[in-house]
């Protein structure tokens, strides 16, 4: 079982800060982390090869720091790591990088499965391991909450809004997955030591057989007019009590409103 | 003065491991794992799926490979997030050392991988009812018969007892030899005639486990045997040694813990129309804790390197184990303080640590019996400069 695990470096923050002129995010005194959900993605992958057999590759795109994410991944128990690193890369949206990503996965040969977070705390669109898989031509599951795999199906349990969905869907494929579907490990002092003796393959825009208009900023086709943080909605009014007694006040309430 | 401790980069990553796991898995359930007053067997699972109950065990044996310095931090981070659990693991080495240290490769193959993987915990059985400070008066019998030694007596006290499955024992082959007749054992648990009595009821740590151990003609195999005969002192000063830096930092580890809750109430508490922070006396308060926190850390730190350079660190080692335990009771009493009636109360975490505080002046050697070690080597280091 060959997996490969798509993750990133974000800064270590639910709510980041946004310059308001430039329209970035400000990484200043920030410290970075595993993307959250990315972590739930290494955490399966790991335990995937461990009842399977196979080996776990983690791949990234980021600046040279997103190093110390790749070395986390590996002390938490994945095999070998591919670092997508150069300047060339920078300012990729989810179109480039998606593209980026899977040229990547292209040259790392065979694979039986891909795994990612649902979404990064930073940018949010859920929109890269969709893109990745498109780009493979690939089966897809996204949201993942379970995953089983037998031969070469996997049944894969999905949460969406209002309900669970299972499918069933033939490897090579590619799930995300949701903070439910697992507890990620500490990193033990085992791994700790291992992981630095771990193979960190670095690629930079010579390496990798990619189409220089298709990379980077400039093989994006979205640009950026404003980023902001969305209002908040006040929570609704709860109404408890015993059941009478709750009935009772809602009729009061929508009187009150004029709404009956 | 012999000092050069610089934390290597292996050091520092191990550290911020063991720190997160601390913070984020024992920390948040130190409370719970104080008051449920079962033996904690979750914490103490997930601490040997660390890899943290091996830390200097050869990586042949299955532990790290690392030296005594990295288990003393490890040591410390975990008293700071749950000094229970923190002081299970400080009384497994108790077990792990010995056989570490004076262990044939036989002992040593057969114990010391399901040690240091945290498989098997450890236990130590030095102290009987009128045998404590003074070893000389050690009663639990082990007479030879054919290939085994058959053993008699009881223990007290025994951190672990009970939950352990490996333990080593002090016993005396002939107790009007004193300490020249103590003889170490390794005894596994369910040994026909080895069995668990009372279990305290303590000031704190309701969750740990310190029971009598009773031998009732318990015949354990001469292969079992730590050394030879009548060498069960040298044993039980060597465990002790490393011990009493595992005590030291253990109190180290309480203290900080009571400073990190001390310090941030300081800084919300009103009175007087402003924080009590800005007050000198509780600045002062919290000087000193810091200070004295620091100073019985470094000595601490000092006597685990010095005992993996192989240089004598008895001495510092009692030094660590005097300062750290009663700055422990000092700083855990000022942390009280600081939170006022609210620190008398189960509401906030200082009460416990008072009550945890006084035990690291008792156990492994009082206050008392590391002071007359202290002055001991020091009056023999001047004796030995002959004017
Ligand atoms: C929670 C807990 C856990 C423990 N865990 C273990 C364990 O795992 N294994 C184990 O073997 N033991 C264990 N012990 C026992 C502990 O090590 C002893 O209690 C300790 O060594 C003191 O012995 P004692 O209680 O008999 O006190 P005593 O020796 O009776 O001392 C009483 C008082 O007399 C003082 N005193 C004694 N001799 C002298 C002297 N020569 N000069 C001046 N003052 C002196 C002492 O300092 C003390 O103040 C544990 C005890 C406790 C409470």
């Amino acid at each position: 079982m060959n997996i490969i695990v798509l993750m990133k470096q974000v800064p270590d923050t639910a709510e980041v800060r946004i310059d308001p002129v430039s329209n970035t995010l400000v990484r200043e005194g920030v410290p970075s982390i595993i993307n959250p959900f990315d972590e739930n993605a290494i955490e399966e992958g790991i335990r995937l090869v461990e009842k399977h057999g196979g080996r776990c590759t983690v791949l990234t795109m980021g600046p040279p720091q997103a190093e110390e994410a790749l070395r986390r991944a590996l002390a938490m128990g994945a095999d070998e790591a591919v670092h997508v690193c150069g300047r060339e890369f920078a300012g990729a949206d989810t179109w480039a990088t998606s593209y980026t990503l899977a040229q990547a996965i292209r040259q790392l040969g065979e694979f039986d499965l891909i795994i990612c977070g649902k979404q990064t705390f930073e940018g949010d669109t859920a929109q890269v391991g969709p893109g990745v898989a498109e780009q493979l031509g690939i089966a897809q599951a996204t949201y993942a909450i379970e995953v089983q795999i037998e031969g070469r199906k996997m049944r894969v349990k999905r949460v969406l809004e209002d309900r669970y969905e299972t499918l069933e869907v033939r490897l090579p494929a590619l799930i995300s997955v949701v903070k439910q579907i697992n507890e990620p490990r500490h990193p033990r002092l085992k791994n700790v030591m291992a992981a630095k003796k771990k193979p960190i393959t670095v690629w930079g825009v010579d390496d990798l057989d990619a189409r220089p208009n298709l990379i980077g900023l400039a093989g994006s086709p979205t640009s950026v007019v404003r980023i902001f943080a969305p209002e908040r909605h006040h929570k609704g009014e709860i109404i408890e009590g015993e059941t009478p007694v709750v009935v009772d006040k809602l009729i009061e309430k929508l009187r009150q409103l004029e709404a009956v | 003065m012999a000092v050069d401790f610089a934390f290597t980069q292996d050091q520092q990553d191990i550290f911020a491991a063991i720190k997160e796991f601390c913070d984020e898995e024992l920390a948040p359930k130190a409370k719970e794992t104080d008051e449920r007053g079962d033996f904690p067997w979750e914490t103490v699972r997930q601490v040997a799926e660390m890899d943290l109950m091996g830390i200097p065990v050869p990586e042949e044996y299955g532990g790290m490979g690392m030296d005594f310095l990295t288990w003393t931090v490890a040591a410390e981070y975990l008293s700071t997030a749950c000094t229970t659990t923190g002081a299970v693991f400080g009384a497994h080495m108790l077990a792990l050392y010995p056989i570490m240290a004076y262990g044939t490769d036989e002992q040593k193959a057969k114990y010391l991988p399901a040690l240091a993987t945290g498989e098997k915990i450890g236990a130590f059985g030095l102290t009987e009812p009128n045998a404590g400070s003074d070893q000389s008066t050690i009663a639990t019998r082990a007479e030879r018969d054919g290939d085994d030694y058959v053993l008699n007596g009881t223990k007290i006290f025994i951190t672990n007892g009970g939950e352990a499955e490996i333990y080593v024992i002090i016993a005396t082959v002939g107790q009007r030899l004193g300490v020249r007749g103590l003889t170490a054992f390794i005894v596994e648990k369910g040994t026909p005639g080895f069995e668990f009595g009372k279990n305290e009821k303590k000031m704190a740590y309701k969750s740990l486990s310190n029971r009598e151990l009773i031998f009732d003609d318990c015949r354990v195999p001469a292969g079992n045997m730590l050394l030879t005969e009548k060498r069960g002192f040298r044993v039980a000063m060597g465990t002790l040694g490393v011990g009493r830096i595992g005590m030291a930092i253990g109190a180290v580890g309480l203290a900080q813990a009571a400073l990190d809750a001390a310090v941030p109430y300081s800084k919300t508490r009103v009175q007087y129309g402003q924080t009590i922070e800005n007050f000198q006396a509780i600045q002062f308060m919290i000087a000193d804790m810091a200070t004295e926190i620091q100073a019985a850390r470094l000595l601490s730190y000092q006597a685990a390197w010095m005992k993996d350079q192989g240089l004598e660190f008895e001495k510092v080692a009692a030094m660590a184990k005097l300062y750290a335990s009663e700055a422990c009771s000092r700083v855990t009493s000022k942390a009280v303080q600081i939170h006022g009636g609210y620190g008398y109360t189960a509401e906030f975490p200082v009460e416990r640590y008072f009550r945890e505080a006084k035990l690291f002046e008792i156990v492994e050697g009082t206050s008392e019996i590391q002071r007359l070690v202290i002055a001991n080597r020091v009056l023999k280091e001047y004796a030995d400069k002959k004017r």
